[in-house]
């Protein structure tokens, strides 16, 4: 298909002239001047006279074990979440894909997670967490199970966020498998039936290979928001309590940056996590192409 | 879509055994915003699982809306959420349709780099910004906040909006141009028309990144007369003891005409980001 139309050369880059000037100005000169500070030592004490310190902070970064302990549970809080987000988001899909009474409803109320503000899920569900006072520990006494301390607890303060941000994250991972799932051709299944295949069948050589193309760039792009994302670890663990165990590698930048003041080392530790997540990127792209579905 | 065979009855109750258990999980959070707000503050360290507390009481929200910034902070988050959705809306509108409809130089790199933007880590955006603005004498300004929300909602944007364009058949400017118009003329009369879709997806994503967005205003903004919705609820729900009533009022204030909308858009969203998101 011939895309293009006829208008004068400069046409396009008139059009393109205002939003480019203002990402260049906003997004490409702060992603250059970031580069730039991971080389310097700036912090609250040096802001002024800071000065060139070579791969210094880079040095920093890898000798000490906290970068190997944040990265795994970066690793470890992506690929949980994503996981959940997708069997649950995929398993509802499914559901209401069916013949089912009701689908709108269902289909409205399971969706609302989505529609929140994560920080107001995030602070809802932090007061949920509480220990006495607390929605999830009430329902767990009731049901004659010990009580959680939620968010005093390493462990289960990492737990409590994870929880939330399965809550608010698999309705995307459901609208996206709904959307494939319901744009399959009816005549597809009226074949595998007559070639008498079982619904496991049916799902295995029909549904998987058509919801595939549309599943994973949603997949990619899911693990790269939530490889990013801060919001609800910082106010469900109220900014890494107790005592910054419950960080993930962004939101531990995030505090050395504003809390701590330590700019050069927060803009090298970006640098890092921005190369994991190229790497992860490119390699992936390699294997499948997600984006490149239509020239 | 046709219902097909009847399902045998078990499957049917075991579906909908499902879907109540998890819409259950699914809205217990949001009912639990409604309890909290409706408690009286005598009874705020309540251990009761009732949804309707005894003695419940729409206090809460008077006190929110006359006794509290509230107002303010929705004044300043609205100001702040228009500015962006006006620029997002503008610039993206127009850039992606330049990479729709058009082949030049350095557009494979121009739209990646719109692509690649969305690796970053958002502290790789946050740092350098705060550190000039810090120079530039823009932190705790409107201003710095708008800069900060379009830088990062512009890249989804332009993308959605060029996925869509995609998806508009050419030939109806190339009839257009035939017939004398210019190009300016055939994007604006007849393009961005048909574009309702996907600029409605973009204004409301624009709106609803600044609408909501908690961790660059925590650092931008330091004066209480400024403060945005986010920055006031948190500061509520930080005083577990005396004002979580107040935060539970003000949160479902801001919640329900956010959801209302979102529910409503639903659909279109959904066609806008299938269509501009995934398929690109």
């Amino acid at each position: 298909m011939n895309a293009t139309i006829r208008a004068p050369r400069s046409f396009p880059y008139l059009l393109l002239l205002p939003a480019m000037a203002a990402m260049l100005l906003v997004v490409l000169f702060p992603l250059v001047y970031n580069f730039y500070l991971a080389f310097r030592n700036m912090s609250l004490y040096h802001f002024t006279d800071h000065r060139f310190v070579g791969l210094d902070q880079f040095r920093e970064i890898f000798s000490q074990p906290v970068f190997y302990v944040l990265f795994g549970k970066s690793l470890l809080w992506t690929v949980v979440n994503v996981s959940l987000h997708l069997a649950i988001g995929l398993f509802l899909a499914v559901l209401l894909a069916g013949p089912v009474r009701g689908r709108a409803f269902y289909r409205t109320l399971l969706i609302l997670p989505w529609a929140m503000p994560q920080y107001i899920s995030a602070l809802t569900w932090r007061g949920m967490f509480n220990y006495e006072y607390g929605a999830v520990n009430l329902i767990l006494q009731r049901l004659h199970l010990p009580a959680v301390p939620w968010l005093s607890d390493p462990v289960w303060a990492f737990v409590a966020p994870v929880i939330v941000n399965v809550w608010l994250g698999f309705p995307f991972m459901m609208v996206v498998s709904l959307g494939a799932l319901t744009a399959i051709p009816h005549d597809l299944y009226e074949a595998a039936e007559l070639d008498g295949a079982s619904a496991w069948h049916k799902f295995r050589h029909v549904t998987w290979p058509q919801i595939l193309p549309v599943l994973t760039p949603a997949v990619l792009l899911g693990t790269i928001w939530t490889f990013n994302s801060m919001v609800v670890i910082w106010l469900v663990s109220q900014q890494g309590r107790p005592a910054d165990q419950t960080h993930i590698m962004v939101t531990w930048i995030y505090k050395v940056a504003f809390a701590y003041y330590r700019y050069s080392y927060a803009a090298a530790f970006s640098v890092v996590v921005f190369l994991i997540l190229l790497g992860f990127v490119v390699f992936t792209l390699r294997r499948t192409t997600p984006l490149e579905s239509k020239t | 879509m046709s219902a097909g065979r009847r399902r045998p009855r078990a499957v049917s109750v075991l579906t909908h055994a499902f879907l109540v258990l998890f819409s259950l999980a699914t809205i217990y959070p949001i009912l639990q915003i409604v309890t909290v707000s409706l408690r009286p503050t005598d009874s705020l360290y309540s251990t009761s699982l009732a949804l309707i507390p005894k003695n419940a009481t729409l206090h809460a929200y008077w006190a929110i809306l006359f006794e509290k910034q509230f107002l303010v902070w929705m004044r300043n988050s609205a100001l702040v959420s228009l500015s962006v959705t006006v620029f997002g809306v503008v610039l993206a509108s127009t850039a992606a349709y330049a990479f729709s409809r058009f082949r030049f130089l350095g557009w494979r790199l121009g739209l990646y780099s719109f692509l690649l933007t969305q690796l970053f880590p958002a502290t790789m955006l946050m740092l350098p910004l705060y550190v000039l603005m810090k120079a530039l004498h823009l932190l705790d300004t409107f201003a710095g906040l708008t800069i900060a929300y379009t830088a990062t909602a512009l890249p989804f944007c332009v993308w959605t909006m060029r996925g869509y364009y995609d998806t508009i058949p050419v030939e109806l400017e190339q009839a257009a141009l035939i017939d004398g118009c210019g190009p300016w003329t055939a994007f604006t009369r007849i393009t961005l028309p048909l574009a309702a879709p996907a600029l409605t997806i973009t204004a409301l994503f624009s709106f609803m990144s600044a609408w909501s967005e908690f961790l660059v205003a925590r650092i931008v903004v330091s004066s209480l007369d400024l403060y945005t919705l986010p920055l006031g609820l948190e500061s509520l729900a930080g005083v577990f003891q005396t004002e979580w009533a107040n935060y539970a009022a003000g949160s479902l204030l801001v919640c329900v005409p956010v959801m209302a909308l979102f529910v409503i858009l639903n659909r279109w969203l959904v066609s806008g980001l299938s269509l501009g998101g995934v398929k690109g």
